[in-house]
């Protein structure tokens, strides 16, 4: 049964959910991304042709009416390919996404909490590890372990987590002046309760909106890493391995880049516009006042 | 009537509602402003005094507009001007003094510049001039040595000298009307009769007119002559600041002049029920007709006018102030029992406690040193008996909310001991502390907008301290939860609302839940009710009385509110700079302050009686640190005697009413001085 007080705090759920649609920025922000993820899922049942068949009689054929995007250099149908191309980059780079928020949130709330030396000695080696160039880092883990989706998700989840460790420090320092964390430790809650009862709830939405920008930034690094060659592998569609072997044929197939060119940046620009929404109507950006 | 200055008519300033409503900040203002005259707005929270007063400046708030009305300065109309033409008269003919002086000086300009900027505005002046100038202003708000003043940061400046900056800055472009948004409300009280006393001399050497908007009654009654009282955007009373205050005739400001506590009188003052309407209630007839008590169906369906009664000299906004007239205002306290007569027992003892911020040198750690500089409690000696109320009261700085602090356990002793119920000494670190012993202590802390999570439901938030100390959950949790929302005279439609749906008051009876949901021993009050209005402050003390009676709790109360100590606490610990001062029965205290600090402390106390004028004996000075050896008081004392006290700690003495003293001077010659000056 639903409690009276998860029904007190259902309408606050509510009220931030209608203050991001009430909004032009969160209603095409999330319009995109969901069409985006629906997309993502159906498209091996909607899609006209079967995207690793290879044809030698119709490539870089330009858009027509049999194949509407036109086909790239091996015949295979762009349009098929630019549909089924983010199922790869959505999935890695949400579960990703997921673990950056889990391990970057709990890492920096505790370092922010109990402050001292511990917080100095890890913030110091997040510092470190800011320090070392993510592409170069992460062709190096790709290399020796493989691209694999299980290689690829905690990888990106660890370098993304760290931005975060900073964003969810910052905001536990923000939190942790106020006298209700006083009394919390007057009152002789443990550590783990005084994070999970009263920080939590309270750097939650900073949190969230980080882990929201991020998301769209490990779109376009798992793309950069598809791209260069360390991301899927062919024949798996994906927008950054098509933008990669399309390119040398731009000048004359500009087609075949195009679509999921496209498909990517409408993308990032939809979680872009969603998290503004969200910080918004949460009341953490910075133009307004957080709501007390 | 003499020339006016400025002339507001019918000025209503709200603004659109989401559902496309006129909401009503301000409703229909008339009033002027003579010249040479200064005028006290006096409000609660909400009262819409602060719009008021912007708008005397021409301005409003963002998101709020003008409905109705003007603001006439030399009959132009301030709110439909523009910014360009109101750039010529903000600051040269109409000047704002802000509340808090520190945040509106630029922290990396030195003072002299910044009055030169203002300088350079809004007069003639040339530049050689200028330094001469502000040289004068400086000495005219009574900063010692001008010139050097003038060089430095605002940092560098303790409160009331930032204040008394930014009164020059208002100053420097001569301005004739000028505004005061609270300018004393972050004071001590010593800094604030010294500022109030200030302005007086100004208003009375340069014909200015004053705008002063204040909360306190006691400022207002200081600098006013004529004093406007403001209810749910409405001008209710307006007149002479001695009628008023001697016999306000609408029930709302007789309300709020007895619910302040004042010194004079021992006991709780009267609280006023109810809250004041929300600015979207739509009411048609008078405003204050919910917590009235002379309320008819009239009141209910039509508004009364503003309009002076026969024989008075002040315009009201009532149809029964007749009713009040007869009734006298005449204080009615409730004078609180401290039994003195029952052996109590000891619960709680501070032996020698001290305490420091600064850290120790690794030498000193090394060698277990304790490094006597710095150190900013010393030697603290308190015993509280059980079912007492002891009050710890001093300026800022002087080491009451730590000694709270460290009582909590959330601040590291460095010397001393606290002991609980006699044999059990408390580590000062909480996380040593048993279960049982953080239960007996509690603490309420003074804003409940921090305080309480705001993520967190009333339940959620009450919840907490009978998880934790008595495991209790499901039905058993609530019912206690509903019991303790009706101990603090809230119900159970409570349960579920946020901190920010509720009132300060509210919120801070929930903090106050909170704290008896441990059933504790001993409740800690860090400034409780300075953050709230006095109408809603008389509450929560009268709240706080009622929970010590039923359930025989302790307090120990810091605040700097002399009034409010006067009224709640049967035992006064007087600290300057961390080191105690006086200790004794609160009655003796006040009627006899014997010590030096606490007269000059008592005597700067302001009363909302324009007759009684705080007597200002000491300088207004704030020290860095303590002295190292001598008496702490040394360098402000008006009674120093000699250099026994600025080399020798002052022995502990005991005066036949019951009061300890730390004092050179023999405690019979201090009462002599005293009463031969009176």
């Amino acid at each position: 049964m639903v409690s009276q007080n998860q029904i007190s705090k259902l309408k606050r759920v509510s009220e931030v959910l209608i203050s991001i649609f009430s909004r032009p920025s969160g209603m095409i922000g999330f319009s995109i991304v969901i069409l985006h993820i629906i997309i993502a899922i159906i498209s091996p049942l909607i899609v006209p042709y079967d995207y690793k068949e290879f044809n030698s009689l119709i490539m870089l054929r330009p858009p027509s009416e049999e194949f509407i995007f036109g086909t790239d250099q091996l015949g295979r149908d762009v349009f098929t390919r630019t549909l089924m191309g983010g199922r790869v980059a959505l999935l890695v780079t949400f579960f990703g996404t997921l673990i950056a928020v889990a391990w970057g949130g709990f890492v920096g709330i505790f370092c922010g909490l109990v402050g001292g030396r511990i917080d100095d000695i890890v913030m110091r080696v997040i510092d470190a590890f800011l320090a070392i160039p993510w592409i170069l880092a992460m062709l190096l883990i790709v290399v020796i372990l493989g691209t694999s989706t299980q290689v690829l998700i905690p990888a990106l989840g660890f370098f993304y987590g760290k931005g975060i460790v900073r964003v969810a420090r910052a905001a536990t320092h923000d939190v942790i002046a106020r006298d209700f964390i006083m009394a919390a430790k007057a009152r002789g809650h443990s550590n783990f309760s005084i994070i999970w009862n009263e920080l939590l709830p309270n750097v939650r939405d900073a949190i969230m909106v980080e882990g929201a920008m991020r998301w769209s930034w490990m779109l376009l690094a798992f793309s950069s890493l598809s791209f260069l060659g360390f991301g899927v592998s062919p024949p798996t569609p994906d927008w950054g391995l098509m933008i990669s072997e399309g390119r040398g044929l731009m000048s004359f197939a500009y087609w075949s880049v195009i679509a999921p060119i496209v498909a990517l940046s409408s993308l990032i620009i939809g979680i872009n516009l969603s998290a503004d929404a969200f910080a918004k109507a949460l009341g953490i950006d910075r133009t307004q006042k957080a709501p007390v | 009537m003499s020339d006016k200055i400025q002339t507001i008519e019918n000025l209503s300033i709200g603004f659109k509602s989401q559902n496309g409503r006129e909401v009503f900040i301000l409703k229909d203002i008339s009033t002027q402003i003579n010249k040479g005259e200064t005028v006290g707005i006096v409000g609660e929270s909400g009262s819409g005094k602060s719009t008021l007063a912007l708008a005397m400046m021409g301005y409003t708030k963002q998101g709020l507009y003008t409905i109705s009305g003007q603001c006439l300065f030399k009959s132009k109309n301030l709110l439909n001007m523009t910014d360009r033409d109101l750039e010529k008269i903000r600051g040269k003919e109409i000047a704002m003094i802000p509340q808090n002086a520190g945040q509106s000086l630029t922290p990396n300009l030195k003072i002299g510049y910044q009055i030169e900027e203002t300088l350079k505005l809004h007069s003639t002046i040339n530049t050689k001039d200028r330094q001469l100038k502000i040289t004068e202003l400086l000495h005219k708000v009574r900063l010692p040595s001008p010139n050097i003043m003038a060089q430095r940061y605002p940092h560098e400046l303790s409160g009331g000298q930032q204040q008394r900056v930014a009164i020059a800055m208002a100053l420097a472009g001569s301005p004739k009307l000028l505004l005061l948004d609270e300018p004393t409300t972050g004071l001590d009280v010593t800094t604030q009769a010294h500022v109030l006393e200030l302005l007086n001399e100004i208003a009375k050497d340069t014909d200015t007119s004053m705008v002063y908007v204040s909360h306190d009654l006691g400022a207002i009654a200081q600098v006013s002559d004529r004093v406007i009282v403001m209810y749910a955007g409405e001008i209710v009373l307006d007149g002479n600041v001695r009628e008023v205050l001697s016999s306000p005739l609408h029930p709302y400001a007789y309300g709020l002049l007895n619910s302040i506590p004042k010194l004079s009188l021992p006991g709780l003052p009267e609280a006023m029920p109810g809250t004041p309407p929300g600015l979207e209630q739509n009411i048609k007839g008078c405003s204050f007709f919910e917590r009235c008590e002379f309320a008819t169906d009239k009141c209910k369906n039509s508004k009364p006018e503003l309009f002076i009664p026969k024989n008075k000299k002040m315009k009201v906004r009532c149809f029964w102030h007749s009713k009040l007239s007869e009734k006298k205002y005449k204080p009615n306290y409730d004078t609180h029992s401290a039994n003195k007569t029952k052996k109590l027992d000891e619960v709680l003892k501070l032996d020698k406690v001290s305490i420091t911020y600064s850290k120790q040198s690794i030498l000193d750690q090394l060698l277990n040193r304790f490094s006597e500089k710095n150190i900013t409690v010393k030697d603290i000696e308190i015993e509280i008996n059980k079912g007492e109320t002891i009050a710890l009261v001093g300026e800022s700085g002087s080491g009451k909310s730590t000694i709270l602090k460290s009582i909590a356990g959330l601040l590291n002793t460095k010397n001393g001991a606290i002991n609980f119920k006699k044999n059990i000494t408390l580590s000062s670190d909480v996380r040593n502390r048993t279960n049982s012993q953080l239960r007996a202590i509690q603490l309420i802390f003074q804003n409940p907008d921090e305080s309480l999570n705001p993520s967190h439901t009333v339940e959620e938030i009450l919840s907490q301290p009978l998880k934790l100390y008595f495991q209790l959950s499901g039905d058993k949790l609530k019912e206690n939860i509903i019991d303790l929302l009706k101990k603090v005279r809230l119900t159970e439609n409570y349960l579920y609302r946020f901190p920010r749906q509720l009132s300060g008051g509210e919120k801070q009876r929930i903090a106050v839940a909170r704290a008896f949901a441990a059933k504790p021993d001993i409740i800690l009050c860090d400034e409780v009710t300075s953050a709230l209005d006095v109408s809603v402050q008389a509450a929560v003390l009268k709240l706080l009385q009622d929970l010590k009676n039923d359930m025989g709790t302790t307090y120990i109360f810091v605040s700097h509110d002399l009034a409010v100590v006067r009224a709640i606490s049967d035992k006064v610990a007087v600290l300057y700079q961390g080191r105690l001062c006086e200790f004794g029965p609160s009655s003796e205290v006040y009627k006899f302050p014997s010590h030096p600090y606490t007269e000059v402390l008592l005597g700067a106390v302001l009363e909302p009686d324009p007759d009684l004028k705080p007597v200002l004996t000491a300088e207004d000075r704030v020290e860095e640190s303590p002295p190292e050896i001598g008496c702490s008081f040394q360098s402000r004392c008006p009674r120093v005697l000699g250099k026994k006290c600025f080399t020798e700690t002052p022995p502990w003495q005991i005066s036949k009413n019951g009061n300890a003293i730390r004092c050179h001077i023999k405690i019979e010659n201090l009462f002599k001085q005293q009463t031969s000056e009176n």
